[in-house]
């Protein structure tokens, strides 16, 4: 009886399992069926590397677009992941375990503010104070990247603990025992033995900058022109989407899809550039 | 505990939560509903509206949202909204086969930050500047300063009955793009070298009005014509709206939700 039973347990959680996995299938899909008739129908020279963005007359250049998404990323992983890593290891390696026991979930509390709020927040006091000091109209690539910078934080601070936590204690105290410091350990030890997990931090915080819509929308400006210098404003690829979707239709819309099927395509590279770059440096161990 | 036991009551809770939240969804049907949707130029008037009518009529629930005058034609069209509301000075071709009706005039103003020395501008100027001929403040009567046009999105009727009423614009590309009226304000109230245009009715203290041609934007010259830039704004249904939907509509045209309106800074639509 109890055998009938397991298998009936293995079959309710395979269906629950296949389907989140179908879920996901079917998004993606469902964008690839609305967006990749569009790029072979308007070509990908016009679509990708064409400047102009203009559903009204026909020309729909995202190359701004994604210029921009790559200029803001870039810049919120600049900020964010030397800070988040290097906050990991203060707080693992450096602060006694009963303040740690404090601040991890106060950081892991700090993911859950919703982006709207970081945004309102860039556009209240950032912006003005980059106008300003630095020039330009203050919403613009270097707002959107702080303000993203900031927002990955949590992410890659918490999940990095976790990986230099994982680290066996053993590594330290030989490396110890050779007489390394406690920062030449850390240094050429415990990170090298966490990489695998801090670069999966990395990509999880790269991921969710790409990605962030609301809080880009409301400080990066918006404007549709590959951005010459940080103080330039900028429209991300998910700023387009969200700003147009609501009325596109036709040819417009299925130009935002194939913006979608974009979106995807980068984050794939992205993951899979990163997880072969762990592979490798790893030499296969993990 | 046997884990057995402990696993059916958490099945039992969940199942009298289920079964709880679906019942409750049942409540809310006795009232009937109505949505609006589109201009963010009349969202603001149209919710203080639909807040006094369901004091007055308590079994209606009136929802408002925003997205554009673009969205709420297509809402309408689609029935996603029952009425769709676009601040248009011509309604496009799509959306030929809804019924439409006008709830008000509204002029639309061109602002800049208080401090702008600038007092008004030519409607050349205007065009110049938002099509990016003219960079600078300098060359309009302010201080010597870039000037960042500020603007909405493609879907917009504010940006579309500017652009049409000032004619030949071609929206510069280094123009911030802004998804509201509301969020236009708030831009040019943080920048002083800002300039955008908006619903006269969202004016408010922390921006300044310009005059266009020396004429300046109030009821008084829009009822004669010498400010250009004014719409209608529409509100628009699949079909020839009944019962509930054509009592909200009669109370928006009534002279008590006119003369809200007006004070409001809109101008009533006789």
């Amino acid at each position: 009886m109890r055998l009938s039973g397991e298998k009936w347990v293995q079959r309710a959680l395979f269906a629950v399992s296949f389907s989140a996995i179908g879920g996901l299938l079917l998004i993606a899909l469902f964008i690839l069926k609305e967006g990749l008739p569009f790029i072979f129908n308007v070509g990908i020279e016009n679509f990708l590397f064409a400047k102009k963005w203009e559903p009204q007359a026909g020309l729909f250049g995202i190359l701004p677009m994604i210029v921009a998404s790559l200029w803001v990323t870039a810049g919120a992983m600049i900020m964010g992941a030397p800070l988040g890593v290097a906050g990991a290891v203060f707080l693992v390696e450096f602060t006694p375990k009963s303040v740690m026991r404090v601040i991890k979930p106060t950081i892991e509390l700090l993911a859950g503010i919703p982006s709207v709020v970081y945004g309102f927040i860039g556009v209240m006091v950032l912006a003005p104070l980059i106008r300003s000091h630095l020039g330009g109209p203050g919403l613009s690539v270097l707002a959107a990247s702080l303000i993203l910078g900031v927002m990955i934080l949590p992410t890659v601070i918490s999940i990095s603990i976790d990986a230099i936590t994982a680290v066996p204690n053993s590594y330290r105290e030989g490396s110890f025992a050779l007489g390394a410091t406690r920062w030449q350990t850390v240094r050429m030890v415990v990170l090298k033995a966490a990489r695998s997990g801090i670069v999966a931090s990395i990509i999880l915080g790269m991921g969710r900058a790409i990605g962030e819509t609301m809080a880009v929308i409301m400080v990066a400006g918006n404007a549709v022109k590959i951005p010459h210098s940080s103080l330039d404003s900028v429209r991300t690829l998910t700023a387009n989407i969200a700003l147009e979707m609501g009325y596109a239709t036709g040819l417009h819309r299925q130009a935002l899809f194939a913006t979608g099927v974009v979106l995807f395509v980068v984050i794939m590279i992205l993951n899979s550039a990163a997880s072969a770059m762990v592979k490798n440096r790893m030499g296969g161990r993990k | 505990m046997n884990p057995h036991s402990w696993l059916s009551r958490l099945c039992g809770f969940a199942c009298a939560g289920l079964i709880a939240a679906f019942s409750l969804t049942g409540c809310g049907k006795s009232k009937s509903s109505i949505t609006l949707a589109g201009s963010t130029a009349f969202q603001p008037f149209a919710e203080k509206l639909a807040e006094k009518y369901m004091l007055i009529n308590p079994a209606v629930n009136v929802t408002v949202q925003g997205g554009g005058s673009a969205v709420g034609i297509q809402a309408a069209l689609s029935g996603a909204a029952d009425i769709g509301m676009a601040d248009l000075v011509n309604l496009p071709p799509e959306a030929e086969g809804l019924r439409s009706v006008v709830v008000a005039k509204d002029g639309i103003v061109v602002v800049v930050h208080p401090s702008n020395q600038a007092a008004g501008l030519t409607l050349d100027q205007v065009r110049g500047i938002f099509d990016g001929t003219i960079k600078d403040w300098k060359q309009v009567g302010g201080a010597a300063a870039g000037i960042t046009v500020v603007s909405r999105e493609a879907g917009s009727g504010t940006r579309t009955s500017f652009e049409q009423i000032i004619g030949n614009v071609r929206l510069t590309d280094n123009a911030i793009i802004q998804d509201s009226n509301g969020t236009i304000r708030e831009t040019v109230a943080n920048d002083a070298n800002a300039i955008g245009y908006l619903s006269h009715g969202l004016l408010n203290d922390k921006i300044k009005a310009l005059t266009i041609d020396g004429v300046a934007c109030t009821p008084e010259e829009i009822m004669l014509g010498r400010y250009r830039l004014v719409r209608p704004i529409f509100l628009l249904t699949r079909s020839e709206p009944k019962g509930d939907l054509a009592g909200f509509i009669d109370y928006m045209l009534s002279p008590d939700a006119q003369k809200i309106l007006q004070t409001s800074g809109l101008i009533p639509a006789k």
